[in-house]
């Protein structure tokens, strides 16, 4: 069941990515990002990580592509238009990744130990109660120097946003 | 039995029961709103203007359907989609009751218990901005477009103090599961006075209560936050160039929404199905008396009705009987433990909707510069400073 799951939305992610590269439509590259996430967010699911599931959607979904949606339909960006393709670089440029591809799965197939293989409902340590202790107690300071760095670029961008009133 | 089996009859008496809610509800907002505004309301189709609701279904069933020129075929088709999907699937976290045995099968009143279930609707609310935004933008129209921009800024907006006044409550009850925070409402201080959050130590969350219920209007684009759809000024919002079904499923997701956010505001807030007094001071026996009152008033009403509504003199006896008989199944004690926590929590949420129509029929609407700057001027900071208060107060007292 959890690998059927796994394929269902692993295919779903890679289809929406794909699709995100070939929509000339700005609109239609965001939505497809939109799936993106929320097949992720199944993903982190499936592996135990049901905080880091609800986060991805809140985040992403919920907050981040909201704002690129709302940017695109604000300045009503229309569809761009396709450069004229050579065959040549088809040809050339399908092949070049494929390798690509292959060699990056040799190179993970070789170096990463065997015993290392994820197993679904294997990690238990993804609630949100595990999440909260280890973000407040071994990893405290990344946090808050993460949290000072994010009030910066609020700053910044509240600082710039003033300039041009 | 079969979890997968039980799981649907769950999913099946839910959805039934929410249809018919949604149906139903606009009939109710339009008889508050015409009480208020000292006018009968819907009158001709039923007893009362009863079956307006089976009219307006089929007439929104037989009208024709219209795409705009120039819009976004499959966008446009989607959002409708995108929005009722979004709105309807929330309820699935909500606990209704505690766990009860229907036929000797033991289950819990609800559909599921998620651990996380306070983020999941965190994250599908989130995501009920989609529908809105793209079938604005879809139907390439200016109103549309205007009305989807609003909604978009506003929901993300008003999300910020909305989350931070769910936060409050969650800090007392350490829990991110809808049915253990209902749980540790239940008690009484002194032997009486209830244990919900809204009233609960060390901080009561009053000010998260009344935050997210403010935020929850916006969010649901309900009057006075009803900017994206302002009549006077858009026709009628992100929605102008849809009709037939598709105009119906906007329609329906905004009442879900109400429905989804009264529900939360209940469990979070007013303690799910506890009950607002103890069983020991006879709060078991409040649903009946309830219903029993009706139907002496219904009684009473029928024998006074005008000569001009001599239909009255039949119909309301009729319903009298009808709450009689509801009245009258509170005090089976076989159905007790199922139907007095289903009676508390479909009490509360009920108040909240009528506050949500009653509170249309008084606020005129926001401008729109008022509702941004009320939102981040005021509403966040005092969420912010309610969140640390509170959790100031439970690392005071919390051993």
């Amino acid at each position: 069941m959890d690998g059927l799951l796994f394929l269902t939305f692993a295919a779903i992610a890679v289809g929406c990515a794909i699709n995100l590269v070939l929509q000339t439509h700005p609109i239609s590259s965001a939505l497809s990002l939109v799936g993106v996430m929320g097949s992720l967010a199944v993903l982190y699911l499936l592996l135990g990580g049901e905080f880091i599931a609800a986060v991805q959607l809140i985040v992403y979904a919920g907050a981040i592509m909201v704002l690129f949606i709302f940017v695109i339909m604000l300045l009503n960006a229309g569809a761009e238009k396709r450069p004229t393709r050579r065959v040549v670089a088809l040809w050339v440029s399908l092949p070049l990744l494929f390798t690509l591809i292959a060699l990056a799965a040799l190179l993970i197939e070789s170096q990463a130990p065997r015993t290392e293989v994820v197993r679904f409902g294997g990690f238990s340590g993804g609630s949100a109660l595990a999440v909260g202790r280890a973000l407040f107690t071994s990893y405290l300071l990344p946090f808050e120097i993460t949290s000072i760095l994010i009030l910066i670029a609020i700053l910044g961008a509240v600082v710039l946003a003033r300039k041009e009133i | 039995m079969n979890f997968f089996l039980l799981s649907l009859i769950k999913t099946a008496v839910v959805l039934f029961a929410l249809l018919t809610t949604l149906a139903y509800l606009q009939w109710i907002e339009r008889k508050v709103l015409a009480h208020i505004q000292l006018r009968p309301g819907p009158y001709r189709v039923g007893p009362h203007g009863l079956l307006q609701p089976v009219a307006d279904v089929l007439k929104l069933l037989t009208k024709e359907g219209v795409m705009p020129p120039g819009a976004n075929s499959f966008f446009y088709l989607l959002a409708p989609f995108l929005a009722v999907a979004v709105s309807l699937v929330s309820i699935v976290v909500i606990p209704f009751g505690p766990r009860v045995e229907i036929f000797g099968v033991q289950t819990n009143l609800g559909l599921t218990d998620l651990n996380i279930g306070v983020l999941f609707i965190l994250a599908i609310s989130s995501l009920g901005v989609y529908g809105v935004a793209l079938g604005g933008w879809a139907s390439n129209s200016k109103y549309s477009l205007l009305g989807c921009l609003r909604s978009s800024a506003q929901m993300i907006s008003y999300q910020l103090p909305l989350a931070l006044a769910l936060a409050a409550p969650l800090l007392l009850v350490n829990t991110l599961d809808f049915r253990q925070i209902v749980e540790a409402q239940g008690g009484f201080w002194l032997g009486f006075f209830p244990k919900w959050n809204v009233f609960a130590g060390p901080f009561p969350q009053l000010f998260s209560f009344v935050i997210f219920l403010i935020a929850s209007f916006a969010e649901t684009n309900r009057v006075p936050f009803d900017l994206p759809e302002a009549e006077s000024e858009l026709v009628a919002g992100f929605h102008t160039e849809y009709s037939s079904l598709t105009f119906a499923a906007f329609f329906m997701s905004e009442y879900a929404n109400m429905v989804t956010v009264c529900c939360v505001a209940t469990v979070l807030f007013l303690g799910g199905w506890q009950p607002l007094w103890p069983a020991a001071y006879g709060s078991d026996y409040a649903p009946a008396l309830l219903f029993f009152a009706a139907a002496a008033t219904l009684f009473y009403h029928g024998a006074q009705a005008l000569k001009t509504r001599m239909w009255d003199r039949f119909s309301f006896p009729v319903f009298g009987f009808v709450f009689l008989a509801l009245g009258g199944l509170f005090l089976i004690p076989a159905l007790q433990p199922v139907l007095i926590p289903l009676f508390w929590f479909l009490a509360k949420a009920g108040l909240l909707i009528f506050l949500f129509i009653w509170i249309r029929g008084t606020l005129p609407r926001f401008r729109y510069d008022q509702l941004m700057r009320f939102a981040w001027t005021f509403l966040f900071p005092v969420a912010v400073v309610n969140l640390l208060v509170t959790g100031l107060l439970v690392a005071l007292t919390s051993k």
